[in-house]
């Protein structure tokens, strides 16, 4: 027991990140699912983590209710941003959720609420390990029934062909405005839970970099089904602390992940497609 | 006070018009938003401040040196990352994402501190002339001269390319349907090559410019670049030049002017602003046409 007990302590860290990534590779998961792509989940995330500690330090709430807000808030930002892109193709809303990252960063540096360049420090612990991997559960069995369900039928047919589903009666608008929000409330939460494990925050963590590794997680697990992205997740939270010489060269790994991904593997490690209920094997 | 404020939104706004050129170029015959243009902006200043200072060449060959070499890497690039996705029919997002995950590595491998770095470097003292202009207590640098007559150049050239030109009437025909663009006899590849080079080459123009108007160069300037980059094609209908030059000199001037009478710390967020109105008002851009997806 006390042996485990130290390799929890001396991991914490590493498995605290390991549920929050997963998580955001969930995020991304839900976006590209329907064929589009955000680049704004690191945004997203962002807000989701200031929102939660600037509730929990300024005005004590509880827990849940911060949580509540932590997922409400960015998808509000989603359906401002995002809405506008969903009738035009797919590169807009990677170019709007770009935008996106950068103002906010330019935000969080200069609003006084935020802290600027400082961040928010001494946030108080909450959540921890049950919460953090009871969520992670939760929104990967949601994810399996909505994947095995009719709606997870139109969603293949939008990403394969979104000309094709619409003729055949998928409401495009719909599908894209509820996965941008869905996939921003994941990353919303995911920022909340890792500010109240982490304690700080800085308006740094949310920039271009972090959304293209959490676009990464999504590229290396494929996303056939919802466990790519987090299995993605867990190699490449686990590979940059086996390959500590190499810190300095982290964005390049994670930016080869993503071009050999792309070019060589595009279904990336898992390519298992979860059974449809009712799907008859002729 | 103002007129100076103008003189100075003007020049930005020549700059980013400059740089957005071959983005919108890029996009409207390849059809794929390409990450690593800012790249080549970024690596056109590098290398004229790299044959300046290291090699001590002249401004006159170390200029020309470095358009034909962002150029070319530019060329190798496309030829790599996109033209295999273009030979498998991948979808758009599939070319955005493999740029990205280039522009990642490229970046990052470019600032590692055992290449560059990702400290300042300047020009040495007496390369570029401090030699300027004042009228009316407007004061305008010839460095700033140059920006404005290259720009204009370039629009005229570009504009006379596409549009007098065999070569030009090719790339149009590709960019309007590449498929049918084949059977018409016009070798794909080889004008793709062409266009990829020219963009690179645009995009290094713009990233010496402005190197030697603030004479500030540093690796990742393109990546700041490509923000106000994706506010003007945005702004200026994805794909069109006249939009691009517009779209620019409209930014420069309303982030000279947010700077000067709102807050300079909200400058840059302007072409983000600039851009979601855009995608709210008229997604197409203020000079674009809506297209029609057909099955």
């Amino acid at each position: 027991m006390t042996m485990l007990d130290d390799f929890f302590w001396t991991y914490q860290g590493v498995i605290y990140a390991l549920g929050i990534n997963g998580l955001l590779g969930l995020s991304i998961y839900v976006v590209l699912s329907i064929g589009q792509l955000s680049l704004g989940q690191a945004a997203f995330m962002g807000i989701g983590a200031y929102t939660s500690a600037l509730l929990t330090l300024k005005l004590a709430l509880p827990f849940g209710l911060v949580l509540l807000a932590a997922m409400l808030v960015p998808a509000l930002f989603a359906l401002v941003v995002g809405g506008p892109t969903l009738r035009l193709s797919g590169v807009y809303l990677a170019l709007a959720t770009i935008g996106l990252g950068e103002v906010l960063r330019i935000f969080f540096l200069n609003a006084p609420l935020t802290g600027g360049a400082l961040g928010l420090s001494g946030i108080p612990e909450r959540g921890g390990f049950a919460l953090i991997f009871g969520s992670l559960a939760l929104a990967l069995a949601g994810l399996v029934a909505i994947g095995r369900s009719s709606i997870g039928r139109a969603m293949d047919a939008m990403r394969e062909d979104e000309l094709a589903a619409s003729t055949i009666g998928v409401d495009l608008p719909v599908y894209k405005l509820a996965a941008l929000t869905v996939s921003a409330m994941l990353a919303g939460l995911a920022g909340a839970l890792n500010a109240h494990v982490s304690s700080f925050i800085g308006p740094n963590d949310y920039g271009f970099d972090a959304a293209v590794t959490i676009l990464s997680f999504a590229l290396l697990g494929g996303i056939a089904s919802p466990f790519g992205p987090v299995l993605g997740a867990a190699l490449l939270t686990i590979l940059p602390e086996a390959l500590r010489p190499l810190h300095d060269f982290r964005l390049v790994v994670n930016g080869l992940v993503i071009v050999v991904a792309v070019l060589f593997m595009p279904r990336g490690l898992l390519a298992w497609r979860m059974p449809r209920i009712g799907a008859r094997i002729d | 006070m103002l007129a100076q404020q103008l003189v100075n939104g003007i020049i930005s706004g020549a700059i980013y018009a400059l740089f957005a050129l071959g983005f919108t170029l890029m996009f409207g015959v390849l059809r794929v938003i390409n990450l690593t243009y800012g790249l080549y902006f970024s690596a056109g200043a590098l290398i004229a401040l790299l044959a300046v200072q290291r090699l001590s060449w002249p401004l006159y060959a170390a200029i020309p040196a470095a358009i034909l070499a962002s150029g070319t890497l530019a060329l190798f690039l496309d030829h790599m990352l996109l033209a295999p996705l273009r030979r498998a029919r991948a979808p758009e997002l599939a070319s955005l994402m493999v740029t990205l995950g280039a522009t990642l590595v490229l970046y990052s491998l470019l600032a590692s501190p055992l290449a560059l770095g990702t400290e300042i470097r300047r020009f040495p003292p007496g390369v570029i002339g401090g030699a300027a202009i004042e009228f009316l207590s407007v004061r305008i640098s010839l460095t700033q001269i140059l920006i404005l007559a290259t720009t204009l150049a370039a629009v005229l050239a570009l504009t006379g390319l596409m549009q007098n030109t065999r070569l030009g009437l090719a790339v149009r025909a590709i960019a309007e349907n590449a498929a049918v663009a084949q059977l018409m006899g016009i070798d794909q590849a080889r004008h793709l090559h062409f266009v990829s080079f020219l963009s690179g080459a645009l995009a290094a123009t713009a990233g010496i410019l402005i190197g030697l108007n603030f004479n500030a160069i540093q690796p990742y300037m393109g990546e700041t670049m490509m923000l106000k980059g994706f506010a003007v094609i945005i702004l200026g209908g994805l794909g069109n030049i006249r939009g691009a030059l517009i779209a620019g000199l409209f930014l420069g001037v309303l982030e000279t002017l947010t700077a000067g009478y709102i807050a300079s710390s909200l400058k840059d967020a302007t072409g983000f602003v600039l851009l979601v109105l855009t995608l709210w008002w008229r997604p197409t851009g203020l000079f674009g046409r809506a297209t029609e997806g057909r099955a």
